[in-house]
């Protein structure tokens, strides 16, 4: 099948075109130099083409997920679509079912989306929802900081071993990389308590979150991982944890990166960029990271931006959960995972008056916006921690314009002003910055780029149209045009199909779940299993043999070929 | 002969994965490590007897019947889907009901075929832990794996739950026997609590019995949360049958823990205050957080009850009786669950899948189901049977059919195909039921 998407304002970052007119063919999926004069024709008649939107930081399938819908039925009301002959049930705002997913991220032009974290002992889980998620090409995070393993090969100094574990949970959880949760804390919460700093030796391991963090992103990078090691810090949640946050980009600098990309991606830094040492004298260090980010080259950010209204946070770290449902009076659910890691979720309430969420509101604006190069701070909202995915739009048009920003800041809690920098910042992203943060960059950062985020020869044929005419509007002024012409894409083509039209779904292929195959020699292998299987005959409560995500679960897979650099060369 | 090894077993919420199942000629002749529960329905799968236990009565071809009082007559699968599509279409107002002792590729089936047709959904929760889910909507879920309570519990509490007879290999495995890396002392280094109204089997086993009038354990979770609460001095004496003094050494040891579990049944979700006596015992869980680690868990009864739930709330939104009359999912137990609808007489025909309605639903709901059309597929003869006009038999989920199944944990895990199926599985069944209704209705 051939398509040829022709005069549109192409925003192609990675091949240098920025508003041009260009043409765009597509054959079999892909994009190739030229079609046939029978292609099938999109006439763009001018207006904003983007390759198709990549998340790489985003809770859409797995336990938790599906434990905030249970939690929130009073969420599940709200958004409620019946189906049509081509699309199921939508129903959910901050936790969407697996239908309305797939469906809103494609009306907002987005086609590949990753799960944020799993564990691989509910990986199975995870890969259930995802095959259910229509459209989008998707994959999963896989967590790796508290495991007992890890702890283990980390405190014995054994980085072969290290390498080999991490290889096998990505093959036992058909997982893409490898996701750290306050490393330490996941094992401390399963006695209820938690890790303070870099530095807290974790009880029974003998080991530092510092050292959990420097060893994975050693054996990530041993592993030739497409992807770095993607960091939640620890003290997430805690006035004054961007000292935490800093030293932990800090520990990068001792790390080469096997591939062109960061060794590490520090994650919804709206959590982790506070000053402060209470909620009383709580304020924004997003200029000392966004600092940070403009002097080195090998970490990057996503914004997690809070979006004021409901959300329903949700994460891997269990004490931090805890301690929220008791601050909030709110409904608690909690998923300790055996040997591996914890879990929690939290519904919240995001409010323009309240000092914090303000403040809030203004660090995920004032890292994207201080921060020079904008490969270096992803767009997220850290869905649905910060907010639900489909408040993006609303993002980008903040980004986009200052007066959006003026004005919304005078809706704001006043320490908006004293406790922020946000008001004074008038730096206003372009249609190219847009398409880094949103395209190249999360490509770039899951080292996908050979196929996603751009639209050169060889890309995957997926394409976002939006209904603006770049030369034509002053984002500045016309916010909100721009933020509903990027609510709903005038065309969203996923792998050279049409799947939307003017807002609608048109088609709902299958999209592919990507995970990576990192190979690590044999008797490495085997020697580490032999650690693997005391732990299942003694600890896990289920048996080795069905440990592993089976392929029945991941029925379109892209397998990304990964695997440590031999040391002898034959 | 053949072996299969690390098979799981399809009987209760423990989904014990450890059963090694000989299997000669297509029968499987020994299920080793399964409890009592478990080698029943293993071994009794066979339909053809043999040396096998024959617990249950199989269905062996499909079957219909115009009058309830005739007797069945035996018809192929494809006049008995023809007929139960037809009654489904028809349907104004149908319900499907059941889905516990099925695969969750079977209720994504079923979910597609209750939003093709505008039905009421509802699973075997709504008369079991139900209630626990309405916990789940207003207070949450502070819950662990059970390996995670297995290598850390040293007090565990079971409340209106009697695990020695219900789910037998439990407390050997997750809990009062389990050892694990900070229990290897397994049972002499725990404590186990037990609250109940009689003294059961698991009682006895118990350090501390806690016997509770019957009816009263909202008033003791209430008053275990105000003595840990510091507020001792407004408990009387005695609260719901027991004392204030064991009360209080009860709280002592909860929150004296270092990790501890509560196990919770259907004495605690089906007994006065229902859902009311969750709500409090997840507050009571939660309180118990600011002294130590604690933990609570419901002990589900199907092997995959916990599975529909799962599946039903990522494709709906909503866990279990979600009406799709209006074409959205619509949620409201206590309106929209099975019983509800039937006790207000609004179903007119229904569909009971790999569960016994007629066994387990009160008297006046079982009536109203005997009097309409009501479909059945299962693999075994049951009280359903008996008032069905159309019965399905269906390959045996976990033993004839792979498939995946949720442990009342929420872990899932990979079902194994034992033998070699001689009926047509549910899936197949829903699938071309889904096909033919939407023939009927023109689409």
């Amino acid at each position: 099948m051939e398509l040829l998407i022709k005069n549109g304002a192409v925003y192609d970052p990675v091949n240098g075109i920025a508003g041009d007119r260009a043409d765009i063919s597509i054959k079999d999926g892909k994009i190739v130099e030229k079609v046939s004069s029978g292609a099938s024709v999109i006439d763009a008649g001018g207006r904003l083409v983007m390759a198709g939107g990549v998340d790489a930081h985003s809770h859409i399938a797995g336990a938790k997920v599906n434990l905030g819908r249970l939690m929130r039925p009073e969420d599940s009301r709200i958004g409620l679509k019946s189906r049509t002959k081509i699309t199921r049930v939508y129903s959910g705002y901050t936790v969407p079912n697996v239908f309305a997913m797939g469906y809103r991220y494609a009306q907002m032009g987005y086609t590949t989306v990753f799960e944020a974290a799993q564990a691989i002992m509910k990986a199975r889980h995870t890969h259930e929802e995802l095959e259910e998620i229509p459209i989008i090409d998707k994959g999963a995070l896989t967590l790796f900081g508290s495991n007992w393993p890890t702890m283990d090969y980390v405190r014995e100094k054994n980085l072969d071993k290290l390498a080999a574990y991490v290889a096998w949970g990505l093959l036992a959880s058909r997982g893409f990389g490898v996701k750290v949760v306050n490393p330490g804390g996941g094992e401390m919460w399963g006695f209820g308590k938690n890790v303070t700093s870099l530095d807290d030796v974790v009880p029974n391991f003998d080991v530092t979150p510092a050292q959990i963090i420097v060893s994975l992103m050693k054996a990530n990078e041993m592993l030739r991982l497409p992807h770095s090691v993607h960091l939640h810090c620890n003290n997430l949640g805690k006035p004054g944890n961007y000292k935490t946050t800093l030293a932990s980009m800090e520990l990068a600098k001792q790390i080469k990166p096997a591939k062109d990309r960061q060794v590490l991606h520090v994650t919804h830094l709206t959590f982790n960029a506070w000053g402060g040492t209470n909620w009383g004298d709580f304020e924004s260090k997003a200029d000392e990271i966004a600092n940070y980010l403009n002097n080195s080259d090998n970490v990057t950010t996503d914004m997690g931006q809070l979006i004021f209204g409901s959300a329903t946070t949700m994460t891997a770290d269990g004490p931090v959960q805890y301690a929220n449902a008791k601050l909030l009076h709110a409904k608690w659910g909690n998923g300790d995972v055996e040997l591996e890691d914890a879990s929690g979720v939290v519904p919240i309430f995001y409010a323009k008056q309240i000092s914090i969420h303000a403040i809030m509101w203004a660090i995920g604006l004032e890292l994207a916006l201080l921060t020079k190069d904008p490969y270096k701070v992803l767009l997220t909202t850290d869905h649905p921690n910060g907010g639900p995915f489909v408040n993006y739009p609303e993002v980008i048009a903040l980004l986009m314009s200052n007066k959006k920003r003026q004005e919304e800041i005078k809706t704001l809690h006043e320490a908006v002003h004293k406790r922020t920098k946000i008001p004074g910042i008038e730096r206003e992203l372009d249609f190219n910055d847009i398409a880094i943060m949103t395209r190249a960059g999360p490509a770039k950062v899951l080292g996908l780029l050979d196929t996603k985020g751009h639209l050169g020869v060889g890309a995957d044929a997926d394409v976002a149209i939006y209904d603006i005419k770049p030369d034509q509007i002053d984002p500045s002024v016309e916010y909100a045009k721009i933020k509903s012409a990027f609510q709903s894409a005038a065309y969203t083509i996923k792998g050279g199909e049409v799947v939307v039209k003017d807002g609608q779904i048109t088609a709902t292929p299958m999209g592919r779940t990507f995970w990576v195959d990192a190979t690590v020699p044999e008797e490495q292998t085997e020697i580490m299993m032999k650690d693997i299987r005391m732990k299942f005959k003694n600890y896990y409560s289920i048996n080795l043999a069905n440990y592993m995500v089976q392929d029945a679960y991941v029925t379109h897979p892209k397998v990304v070929k990964a695997g440590a650099i031999p040391v002898k060369v034959s | 002969m053949n072996v299969i090894t690390d098979a799981l077993c399809p009987f209760c919420g423990c989904l014990c994965d450890d059963i090694t199942v000989v299997v000669e000629d297509n029968k499987i002749i020994e299920a080793k490590h399964a409890c009592m529960l478990g080698s029943a329905k293993i071994l009794g799968h066979c339909r053809l007897g043999g040396n096998n236990i024959e617990t249950h009565h199989t269905i062996k071809e499909p079957m219909t019947r115009v009058d309830k009082n005739s007797n069945f007559k035996e018809v192929s699968y494809d006049e008995a889907i023809n007929e139960a599509a037809e009654i489904l279409a028809k349907s104004k107002r149908p319900l499907l009901y059941g889905w516990a002792s099925a695969s969750c590729e079977v209720h994504k089936k079923g979910l597609l075929l209750a939003e093709e047709l505008g039905a009421i959904i509802d699973n075997t929760a709504s008369v079991c832990h139900g209630p626990t889910g309405l916990a789940t909507h207003e207070k949450g879920s502070p819950s662990a794996t059970l390996g995670q309570i297995k290598n850390r519990a040293d007090v565990i509490v079971f409340w209106g739950c009697n695990p020695v007879q219900a789910h037998p290999r439990h407390m050997g495995r997750y809990s009062s026997f389990a050892r694990g890396f900070f229990s290897e002392k397994g049972r002499k280094g725990r404590k186990i609590i037990v609250l109940d109204v009689r003294k059961t089997d698991t009682a006895k086993m118990a350090d501390e019995y806690v016997e509770i009038q019957q009816g009263s354990d909202y008033l003791v979770i209430s008053a275990l949360r105000a003595i840990l609460s510091g507020h001792a001095d407004v408990v009387p004496a005695s609260v719901g049958g027991v004392l204030k003094d064991q009360l209080v050494k009860v709280v002592e040891t909860l929150k004296t823990a270092k990790f501890g579990a509560i196990f919770f049944g259907m004495g605690l979700t089906q007994s006065k205050s229902r859902y009311k006596n969750i709500d409090n015992a997840v507050s009571l869980t939660f309180d118990l957080n600011s002294f130590t680690k604690f933990v609570i868990t419901p002990m589900r009864g199907h092997y995959n009850v916990t599975g529909f739930n799962q599946v039903c709330t990522w494709e709906t939104g909503f866990t279990t009786a979600v009406d799709f009359s209006r074409g959205l999912p619509y949620y409201n137990p206590g309106e929209t669950a099975a019983n509800d609808v039937l006790n207000r007489n609004e179903v007119d025909a229904a569909m009971v899948i790999a569960a016994d309605a007629a066994a387990h639903f009160p008297a006046n709901s079982v009536r109203r189901l005997a009097k309409m059309p009501l479909v059945q597929i299962d693999p075994h003869w049951s009280a359903t049977t008996e008032i069905a006009n159309v019965v399905i038999p269906t390959a045996i989920c976990g033993i004839e059919v792979e498939g995946t199944a949720y442990r009342m944990d929420g872990v899932s895990l990979r079902l194994r195909k034992m033998i070699e199926p001689t009926h047509l599985t549910d899936e197949e069944v829903l699938e071309r039921i889904t096909q033919r209704v939407k023939e009927l209705r023109g689409e």
